[in-house]
């Protein structure tokens, strides 16, 4: 994939540039973007890491990217034929439950449409898989509809490994931890079965509009 | 900040622990269900920052706890602990 470090110097100079400019126009920016930060949320204009285990190395020769479950012919892909699939950039603000927000993050990928596209199931949810064992569960309906993507560029680079490169899932409208790093595939299934965090603590849904962070919320 | 740096060792949540049990825990020491391997929390795997904390086993890596705080709540899963053994405080 070509770099573009000409854009890269633009960017930071830019960053630089709202540094500067806090001061002066801060509060009117926040203003602005306010209905766009779900409540308990601020604005971040880094990209922090969250990371439950180490990074894992990951092989493109033999990475694989999986639909299985409730599926009669389990679906599987290479990197090459993955990275061959019609794909989009997405410009899309995202939420962590950490409560930090970055708005306009840019990603390429691919649709989960086109990967389940043809796909007859009796499933109503999911479970997105990682290396490492991660898990994290969605229902359906959440990640069809132009609702997620699998991506592996970031901003115009390929993903970093620290934000879950070569591939990571992307579900905006959910909290960020169901955008799972380092995704491998997808389960489908009739019931719900709680991913990593959802098990202990964290809400079976996610929704930073509603706020819903633990069980119970 | 590197990836390596993002390890921390159980000292990290040696005031989490202290919050859950009410008393010092990084002397205790836990058995790996996965491994069988036995550590003292001190000297195991942290990542910190994760949603929760995530406690790793230093020799196989597996999840020895995960510790969730929120909303006035703490949820512990100790399924990856097969055995916790600490001293009367
Ligand atoms: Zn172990």
């Amino acid at each position: 994939m070509r770099r573009l470090p000409g854009r890269r110097i633009l960017r930071d100079t830019q960053r630089l540039m709202g540094f500067i400019s806090r001061g002066f126009k801060g509060k009117r920016r926040d203003t602005a973007s306010s209905s766009r930060v779900p409540p308990g949320q601020y604005v971040v204009n880094d990209f922090p890491v969250l990371s439950a285990g180490p990074t894992p190395r990951v092989n493109l020769d033999q990475w694989t990217f999986s639909i299985e479950g409730e599926i009669d012919e389990p679906k599987r892909w290479t990197w090459k034929e993955l990275a061959a699939l019609p794909s989009e950039t997405v410009i899309k603000d995202i939420h962590c439950v950490t409560k930090w927000s970055k708005l306009d993050t840019s990603w390429k990928g691919v649709s989960v449409d086109v990967l389940l596209q043809g796909v007859e199931t009796a499933a109503e949810f999911t479970t997105i898989f990682s290396d490492g064992g991660y898990t994290t569960n969605v229902p359906l309906d959440d990640i069809t509809g132009n609702k997620a993507w699998v991506v592996y560029e970031f901003d115009g680079q390929p993903l970093h490994p620290e934000h879950g490169g070569p591939v990571r899932f992307l579900v905006p409208h959910l909290y960020f931890w169901k955008s799972a790093k380092w995704v491998r595939g997808i389960r489908l299934q009739k019931e719900e079965h709680p991913g990593f965090w959802e098990s202990n603590g964290y809400n079976m849904y996610g929704d930073p509009w509603r706020e819903q962070r633990y069980w119970g919320d | 900040m590197s990836v390596d740096e993002r390890k921390l060792d159980g000292n990290a949540i040696g005031g989490l622990l202290r919050e859950i049990f009410t008393m010092e825990m990084t002397a205790a020491e836990t058995t790996c269900a996965g491994c069988g391997a036995i550590n003292a929390l001190g000297r195991v795997d942290v990542y910190m920052d994760a949603p929760g904390a995530v406690v790793r086993c230093p020799s196989c890596e597996s999840v020895l706890m995960r510790i969730v705080h929120g909303r006035g709540r703490y949820w512990v899963d100790l399924t990856g602990t097969r055995c916790l053994e600490f001293a009367e405080s």
